[in-house]
């Protein structure tokens, strides 16, 4: 098969100017990464300063009133407050080791800002994080935050002003400064090698999960359910489970509100093949193929593509994408901020909201592995506009 | 041997570099555009590049993207490019290649794209985020059609990747002189100078010099080691202050003696 593709997906669709870029960090992966020496400092830092494992915890209230286990997988108690951080430092890590001082990072609902603007401030590296301009304004806590942090936040204002535009920018910047930047690509999307990159770091979400289950339940999970928008903490959360056939693997992208021909991000269902931001996968896009605009009330899931490996699994029928609209993800973030004391994001919102909605056909008894990939606290200015909304 | 390199190598003939001027398609409208590209075709051209629109350019600087945008929102489709060409095919001296990233290309479907390029005289594709790793599909579809894939090559390109290109490289080489986007600069790197001695003796088809070029002074300092110089971002300025094509050929022209 051809280097970093998942059956017809993937690949290193960039201008030749960033192939030299890219092969240096797949050089890296293949060397570095699996190194002893990468591993433990890595490990280390997972452990002590991310806070890992990360518990697993079976929700009583919520189990009992649906008839199946609940269990979330909760990334959203990691330092910074998402699964982001496990990708930032690997990468960060990954930078310093390659001898480049800057990292790069788009974002968009802000997450992989923060985090990548931690693993900077704590790394020694500077850090620059390109971001829509509509998202700045939707996650302006999260740009304070960042701010603080130390990074340098750049409002891109061209295009949709979200997170695809940012992507653009990045890729456009780390053209220019690619002698002594490392582009800390945010999800499991992008060129070679980053989908590969970024599931190897994500994949201690499937892996710490599965050993706390066999622990916990005694057994593997039925169904292990994550939200996609680029894919990483589904990637991460699927990686470990992909080998073990009887664990059903449920992506789960946005439809946004869920009306006849409204915006969504759902490429997975909804789109065709296509090249965009270095790879061919799922996409939005016209017959003409211009990328079409996406649509999430969960900023981290608005995006018009989606990782490769994602597209290979559907395709390969080992992983099944459903879709969560909007009101179906707030009734779930209601849902378990008020049966669980736990305030989840709204992304990781739509996972929740498959789990909740599919209580009839899931078999009662069933173990169901949520992986609650961030907290909601990003999203309180959301909240408030769609219930002012709901009232009106 | 390549319309292209024929073009190219005949304006070095007669002792001057050859220019390619860069418009995407549908700017500054639609009609007003191949009256633009009949202009820089008469005012002598020797490559006429023709931009295909695109939602999300990654290799443009904000000139040249801002103008794409512009051209999709006038409902520029490659349908429409390569159909208006087909009616006009014969009508310019000019090669015509077509610049565009690869998504609209790949959506087109590639066999049909290599008839419809070979029907519209399209001499051939430059496709900026499609490196050598990934072009395999695309060569194919215009094995034999007479539209050749244009290979891009860079600063940062290593000698083993030139090797590699110069092996498939037909029509001209296109030798981006930044690290960085399209757009105008006022001056060139000076690693450009050394880079391109080590490009020109692994490329047996013509070198032609792009991104960030406004002014004939700029590709002198250069002499035989480029055959042509392309100008895309200070074409599109000059249209929008109110400048024409035939104007910026005789500029252009006047400049790019050889020597």
């Amino acid at each position: 098969m051809q280097k970093g593709y998942f059956g017809q997906f993937g690949g290193m669709f960039v201008p030749e100017l960033l192939m030299p870029p890219l092969l240096e960090i797949e050089e890296a992966m293949n060397t570095i990464v699996p190194s002893e020496a990468f591993q433990a400092e890595f490990k280390a830092l997972l452990e002590d300063y991310v806070g890992r494992p990360s518990a697993l915890y079976r929700c009583p209230n919520l189990s009992k009133r649906l008839g199946f286990n609940l269990w979330l997988k909760r990334e959203d108690l990691n330092h910074t407050g998402a699964h982001k951080i496990n990708n930032a430092l690997g990468q960060g890590l990954l930078c310093r080791h390659m001898g480049k001082q800057v990292l790069l990072a788009e974002t968009g609902a802000g997450m992989h800002g923060v985090a990548t603007a931690t693993a900077a401030a704590m790394l020694g590296l500077e850090c620059v994080v390109y971001m829509g301009a509509e998202d700045v304004s939707r996650q302006s806590h999260n740009v304070k935050r960042m701010g603080l942090l130390g990074a340098r936040i750049v409002p891109i204002e061209s295009g949709t002003r979200t997170l695809k535009d940012a992507i653009n920018a990045a890729l456009r910047m780390w053209i220019a400064e690619q002698r002594t930047t490392h582009y800390c690509f945010g999800t499991a999307a992008g060129p070679h090698p980053f989908p590969t990159l970024v599931r190897e770091f994500q994949s201690v979400i499937g892996r710490e999960a599965k050993e706390q289950m066999l622990r916990k339940a005694g057994k593997l999970p039925d169904y292990v359910v994550a939200c996609v928008g680029g894919g990483s903490n589904a990637i991460g959360a699927f990686h470990e489970f992909v080998p073990h056939g009887e664990v059903q693997l449920i992506g789960v992208e946005a439809a946004g509100t869920g009306e006849p021909g409204c915006h969504h991000s759902a490429p997975l269902n909804l789109g065709t093949p296509g090249v965009l931001h270095g790879a061919m996968s799922m996409l939005l896009q016209t017959k003409d193929g211009q990328i079409e605009p996406s649509h999430s009330i969960a900023p981290g899931l608005d995006y018009p593509g989606v990782g490769p490996e994602h597209a290979g699994l559907q395709a390969s029928g080992r992983a099944r994408y459903a879709t969560v609209n909007d009101s179906q993800a707030y009734n779930a973030f209601r849902t378990l901020c008020r049966e669980e004391g736990i305030i989840p994001a709204l992304e990781s919102s739509h996972a929740v909201a498959w789990a909740l909605e599919n209580v009839r056909s899931i078999p009662k008894k069933s173990d169901v592995l949520v992986c609650l990939s961030g907290r909601g606290d990003k999203d309180m200015g959301i909240i408030e506009e769609f219930e002012k909304n709901l009232k009106g | 041997m390549s319309i292209l390199t024929e073009r190219i190598r005949s304006a070095n003939a007669s002792g001057r570099k050859a220019v390619i001027p860069y418009l995407p398609a549908g700017f500054p409208d639609r009609e007003r555009f191949w009256a633009e590209v009949s202009a820089l075709d008469a005012g002598g051209a020797d490559v006429i590049e023709i931009g295909v629109p695109f939602s999300d350019p990654v290799a443009d600087g904000p000139v040249v993207e801002a103008a794409s945008l512009e051209c999709l929102e006038h409902g520029v489709t490659l349908e429409w490019i390569l159909a208006e060409l087909g009616r006009r095919k014969g009508a310019f001296r000019a090669g015509i290649v077509l610049m565009g990233y690869y998504n609209p290309f790949l959506q087109y479907g590639l066999e049909r794209l290599g008839r419809d390029c070979a029907a519209a005289g399209v001499g051939g594709l430059i496709v900026p985020d499609l490196p050598l790793e990934e072009s395999g599909p695309l060569r194919a579809a215009l094995a034999g059609t007479g539209t050749e894939c244009i290979c891009l090559v860079g600063l940062n390109t290593p000698p083993e990747r030139l090797a590699e290109y110069a092996r498939v490289a037909r029509g001209f080489v296109y030798f981006v002189s930044v690290l960085g986007t399209t757009g105008v600069r006022e001056s060139l790197p000076e690693e450009v100078l050394a880079k391109l001695a080590q490009v020109r003796p692994a490329f047996s088809v013509p070198v032609a010099l792009g991104f960030g070029i406004s002014r004939p002074a700029q590709v002198a300092p250069f002499g035989d080691l480029i055959d042509a110089a392309v100008v895309g971002s200070a074409l599109i300025k000059r249209l929008r202050e109110g400048g024409d094509g035939a104007g910026f050929m005789k500029d252009w022209r006047e400049g790019a003696s050889l020597g």
